[in-house]
């Protein structure tokens, strides 16, 4: 099997934060109920993290499973390993109504790094920085495409459609302009 | 003339010299000047003409409401007209060029105007447009062409960048003036979270010129001690040269900083529009010195009372060695001691009221300037600057009593407060008739989603003009601890609205009203008596305040001639709207960061680089870049399309097909659900098959197409359009989520996750066992099944579908291996004669298939049966979407027009967008017809015109010759055929 190839083949731009495409990463869309009882242990199984309640992210090492929805779930985990997971999914769920659907490939994935990275994506997205609290998924839009972000380290992590990763890209990019500090 | 002063100027450093150029001389200026204090300090009076008669016009005011004094700024990519040299900071290379003269600024023919001023009068765009009607065009357009406009516009793109930035918090306040400080430092302190935004590059506003006193400090070392008590609050945001630009519902505010405005070429953005989400926004905007209406107070030389204070203490800039003031108020007494104070002659004090008896008139007089009570300003002296007035009764009608020499006239009409985000959402106001001018009514504030209040608005902005009021005013609407300015006791203004009174028309011929506008008093006055009573009438009328400073000099001025006119009261008379921006915004800035790479956000499939490195030629389709074809060298696009289509028919070709949408639908109800989305039946459908499904609305129109496959017991997938992939996903959602709520259906659209590759042609299999990896024999894999392998060592999906009408796979794979087999297929298939093919050959293909294509056949006023899909309707279903609808009478008729294809007798092509004509003409005289073209195309295939269209009886009309109109005249015989023109038996597809 060859290696899978990133939208953008990890390109990377230096302004006042670090912007980075990293990927490919993992990821499986997973719809089901927080009520069933099954979900805790497939999401256990599949990533190792609990299930995330509304708007927030559980973060294992490098896997994650973040809450989208009422009834939407993201697992995050190396890209590797989403067959594994899947079937980990299929057989925790049993008979339980759920989809689940790798959608890797479906996704670019970027890095905005460096003390003032809010400040780059305070430019593209009507996102309260000072509200966000450790821990929060937000799925938003970054100016004209939908968009989803989580704090991690120093810095955030950043999901959006794969068709659009250039522009996404070039929003990042723009706004990381050095002497474009918004302070 | 107007000069450098030896000392003083509390915002230059003349330490750092500037040097510019305006209509190219070279001028030179210090650090911390804006352009027009630079240019009267080079004593450049006259900066610009005015936009109807060409009037030579100088700078009236120090801030944003100057109305005369605007430029074009820069050169080349930076080149931005308009732009007014009293909020432009000097910087060192600036370049600026005066607008709206011809030939020159010295020489201006149009001034002509000036004598020819009635033929231009009020209403004169209502008069000249209605009568007669061959001069518009022929007279007057050509001249005002020539004559009219302000400024140029810039040529090529411009070179700086832009962006947004979005922000949040408790408070927005607006105005970096002491109420607006001290609001700040209120709300600080009690821990909101507060922005303040000052448009000017410095806080404070007017109280350090006007030298006032706040908590027994000079108001300049107040100003400094709150801002830097603001700045360790970490919960306080300052923002400098930031203009709060309007105030929309929910409390939402435009502002636009400008980051680097005076530091062009520094890198940086050069304007920011923020868009802040506040609690509550606190205006305090200040207020607005206005004008005097007197005959010639456009000359240039005469200057609000207020700038002429600013230029002095600020900019160490003297308008002239004699400057006469002329007032209503107690004010402008104190641009009298600022200009004495720093040496200069006050001739005399020209005053309207008849009985002075303020502390600051007192004050003048004790310092020997010579004040005349009761007097007027009958007429200014002068051309292209002042040179001298005739003074005579403000209660008379313009006897001449004295002239006196001067260099420049320092007016005060009285002062508005600034109600623009007050209003901008509906805030209403109330008159003043002590102060004379209309303030914020707090019991009619504009509210926010609770109903209360979501503007206040505090200072000067809310009639409380000096100082003392201004901070009493914080301190009662805003609490905390409470700041004292020293209280300067001040004798009512008297309102003065035409000076004299009693002026005749030629007086009032050259009294301004609306300097950029060219309206005068004579102007609103003709209004009036041609019917004009409302504001707004009036306004648009005369165009009083509708010029690029939106009449921030000239509305109130302007209403209170007009109620004089109709002899009403000024509040009866009410105010013109007050609309966002309150100063113009650059277009860059509302583009943000929106232009060039990321103008729109652009799709691209993961095979798009190799498209554009293969030369294909790319059209949009939605914000998707598909290759419309690959043209080779001395090929044309029609050349290249039919190549494609005659190689993928004789060969093998290529499609990018990853743009098709694809939704999984899964759940012990994902059969039911798709049986009633579908108007075939889909839970039936056998693992592992491919099955071709329509798509309705509620009203039985067609709305989306594609093969649906079914992959396990309880899953589906969908494939849709390319513009139905999100489209039909949110229309699945909207179905579960809000109506069929218990169906335990789950949707999840996975378009982007696949690239999706369409290999067609008679060598397509044997591409794919070149690749190898699976078995894709007819036997294993026959037509309208797929299943899971790999090919050439990548994972896929293979599809037994075709849209050509060829032996056709169409091959999924994850996005991220996209390019690698696209790439593998092209270098298997090379020894197959393989080409890639774009999507004008498919379109092509599939017309010659005669397959429908939604959005050519299909408008959304068609339904499957037009379509002759009847076969893809469930006849035993109970229900589907649009079933209901398909059999209302209209629908169900037999007169529909249907589909059938065409061909020409002579084997052209049918023009796109032609019409069936029929027999007579309806009642509007147009020609009756019977149908219309849908599709049409030259077939390289066939070697002849192929067309699909829909005409009434269908089918049943097969071998009628008929006759479809063209745009350039004339007709175009076709006769009705099959659709189907090639493979009628569909042998090729089932290979």
């Amino acid at each position: 099997m060859r290696d899978p190839v990133s939208p953008l083949g990890n390109a990377s731009f230096d302004g006042f934060c670090t912007i980075k495409e990293i990927g490919p990463l993992g990821m499986i869309s997973l719809r089901a109920k927080p009520d069933v009882k099954e979900l805790a242990k497939a999401v256990k199984a599949a990533v190792g993290t609990s299930v995330p309640a509304q708007r927030r992210i559980e973060i294992a090492g490098d896997k994650a499973c973040g809450w989208m929805s009422p009834d939407e779930y993201i697992l995050i985990l190396p890209y590797a390993e989403t067959g594994a997971a899947m079937a980990a999914i299929a057989s925790e769920m049993g008979a339980a109504h759920h989809l689940a659907a790798v959608v890797s490939d479906a996704r670019a994935v970027f890095r905005v790094e460096g003390d003032k990275a809010d400040q780059v994506l305070a430019k593209l997205c009507p996102v309260d920085f000072d509200t966000l609290v450790e821990g929060e998924l937000r799925r938003t839009r970054a100016a004209q495409v939908a968009a989803a972000f989580w704090k991690e380290g120093n810095g955030y992590t950043v999901v959006c459609f794969r068709s659009v990763a250039a522009y996404v890209m070039g929003l990042l990019s723009h706004s990381a302009e050095k002497g474009s500090e918004l302070a | 003339m107007s000069t450098r002063l030896s000392k003083g100027g509390r915002l230059i450093d003349r330490s750092r010299q500037a040097s510019f150029t305006f209509n190219g001389k070279r001028m030179a200026g210090f650090a911390g000047d804006t352009l027009a204090s630079s240019l009267l300090a080079n004593d450049q009076m006259l900066v610009g003409r005015s936009f109807k008669y060409h009037r030579p016009r100088g700078i009236v005011a120090s801030g944003a409401e100057e109305p005369n004094a605007l430029v074009n700024m820069g050169e080349g990519g930076r080149f931005e007209p308009n732009q007014r040299v009293t909020t432009t900071e000097l910087f060192d290379g600036l370049t600026a060029t005066s607008q709206n003269h011809w030939p020159s600024l010295e020489f201006d023919v149009g001034v002509v105007n000036n004598y020819a001023a009635r033929f231009l009068p009020a209403g004169f765009y209502y008069k000249t447009f209605m009568f007669p009607r061959f001069a518009w065009k022929h007279v007057f357009e050509p001249i005002v062409r020539q004559s009219a406009g302000l400024g140029k516009v810039p040529q090529g793109p411009e070179v700086d960048r832009y962006e947004y930035a979005y922000a949040f918090c408790d408070l927005f306040i607006v105005g970096g003036g002491i109420a607006g400080l001290q609001a700040a430092l209120v709300a600080g302190q009690a821990g909101k979270r507060v922005i303040l935004v000052e448009q000017t590059a410095h806080w404070g506003g007017r109280a350090p010129v006007d030298g006032d006193v706040i908590d027994g400090k000079a108001a300049d070392a107040w100003v400094k001690e709150t801002v830097q008590a603001l700045e360790k609050l970490s919960n306080v945001t300052l923002r400098l040269r930031t203009m709060a630009s309007g105030v929309y519902d929910h409390g939402y505010v435009l502002a636009d900083e400008k980051v680097a405005d005076h530091t062009p070429g520094d890198g940086r953005p050069r304007h920011r529009l923020w868009r802040i989400r506040a609690g509550k926004i606190i205006s305090a905007q200040g207020a607005i010195e206005r004008p005097l209406s007197f005959a010639g107070n456009d000359i240039p030389g005469v200057m609000l009372a207020s700038a002429v204070r600013d230029y002095v203490v600020n900019f160490a800039v003297s308008p002239g060695d004699r400057t006469v003031i002329v007032t209503n108020n107690d004010d402008a007494y104190r641009t009298a001691i600022a200009l004495k104070e720093a040496g200069l002659e006050v001739p005399v004090i020209v005053d309207a009221r008849s009985n002075l008896f303020g502390a600051l008139p007192a004050k003048a007089k004790a310092m020997g300037i010579r004040v005349e009570a009761g007097k007027a300003i009958v007429k200014v002296k002068g051309g292209k600057r002042v040179t001298g007035v005739s003074i005579g009764l403000q209660a008379g009608e313009g006897a001449v009593l004295e002239d006196i020499a001067c260099d420049a006239v320092a007016m005060s009409g009285g002062w508005s407060p600034v109600v623009h985000l007050w209003s901008h959402c509906g805030g209403k106001l109330t008159w003043d008739d002590a102060q004379a001018h209309f303030r914020p009514d707090a019991a009619r504030p504009p509210t926010g989603q609770d109903g209360t209040a979501m503007v206040a608005v505090v200072g000067s902005a809310n009639g409380n003009l000096s100082a003392a009021a201004a901070l009493a005013d914080v301190a009662a609407q805003m609490g905390g601890t409470a700041v004292k300015a020293a209280e300067v006791k001040e004798a009512a203004m008297e309102a003065v609205w035409i000076m004299p009174q009693g002026a005749g028309p030629a007086l009032k011929m050259k009294m301004w009203l609306d300097y950029q506008n060219d309206v005068k008093v004579s102007d609103v006055q003709l209004a009036a008596r041609e019917g004009y009573t409302s504001v707004e009438h009036t306004k648009r009328y005369t165009t009083l305040g509708m010029a690029t400073d939106q009449g921030k000099l000239s509305n109130i001025n302007g209403l209170a001639v007009l109620a004089g006119a109709l002899n009403d009261k000024i509040p009866n008379v009410g105010t013109t709207t007050f609309r966002p921006p309150y100063t113009p915004v650059p277009f860059g800035a509302l583009a943000g960061e929106s232009r060039g790479e990321i103008f729109q956000p652009l799709r691209k499939s993961p095979m798009h680089g190799w498209h554009e490195a293969h030369n294909a030629y790319l059209e949009p389709v939605g914000l998707w870049r598909r290759a419309y074809c690959y043209p080779r060298a001395g090929e044309n696009h029609e050349q290249a399309v039919n190549r494609e289509i005659l190689n993928a028919r004789a060969n093998v070709g290529m499609l990018d097909a990853s743009t098709l949408g694809k939704i999984i639908v899964k759940g012990p109800d994902a059969g039911k659900f798709l049986d009633m989305l579908y108007t075939n039946v889909m839970s039936n459908l056998g693992i592992g098959k491919c099955r071709y499904g329509l798509m309705c609305n509620e009203q039985g129109f067609l709305s989306d197409d594609g093969v649906v496959i079914r992959l396990s017991e309880d899953s589906w997938l969908c494939h849709t359009t390319t513009g139905g992939a999100d489209r039909i996903h949110g229309w699945m959602e909207d179905w579960l989520q809000c109506e069929w709520w218990d169906w335990k259906v789950y949707t999840a659209n996975v378009t982007e996750e696949y690239a999706q590759i369409a290999v067609a042609g008679p060598n397509a299999r044997k591409v794919l066992e070149k690749l190898g990896g699976m078995d894709v024999s007819k036997e294993t894999l026959p037509f309208m099944t797929f299943a899971d392998g790999t090919l050439g060592g990548l994972p896929v999906r293979v599809h037994r579908i075709s849209f050509s009408g060829e032996l056709s796979y169409e091959i999924a794979t994850p996005a991220s291996h996209g390019l690698a087999l696209w790439e593998a297929l092209i270098d298997a298939g090379a020894e197959f004669g393989v080409m890639p093919y774009g999507t004008e050959a498919m379109h092509i293909m599939r017309a010659e298939k005669g397959f429908i294509m939604i959005g050519d056949e299909t408008d959304g006023t068609v339904i499957p049966q037009d379509l002759n899909l009847g076969w893809a309707i469930s006849k035993k279903k109970a229900d589907y979407l649009g079933k209901r609808g398909q059999e209302r009478t209209h629908l169900a008729s037999p007169d529909r027009w249907k589909l059938a294809g065409f061909e020409t007798l002579t084997g052209g092509v049918i023009p796109d967008g032609s019409y069936i004509i029929a027999d007579g003409h309806n009642a509007n005289g147009q020609r009756n017809t019977q149908g219309r073209v849908t599709s049409t195309y030259y077939s390289p295939t066939l070697k002849k015109g192929i067309a699909m269209g829909l005409i009434k009886g269908g089918m049943d009309r097969l071998g009628d010759v008929v006759e479809f109109n063209t745009i350039t005249g004339g007709t175009v015989k076709a006769k009705v055929v099959d659709p189907v023109f090639y493979d009628k038996d569909g042998e090729k597809g089932n290979a």
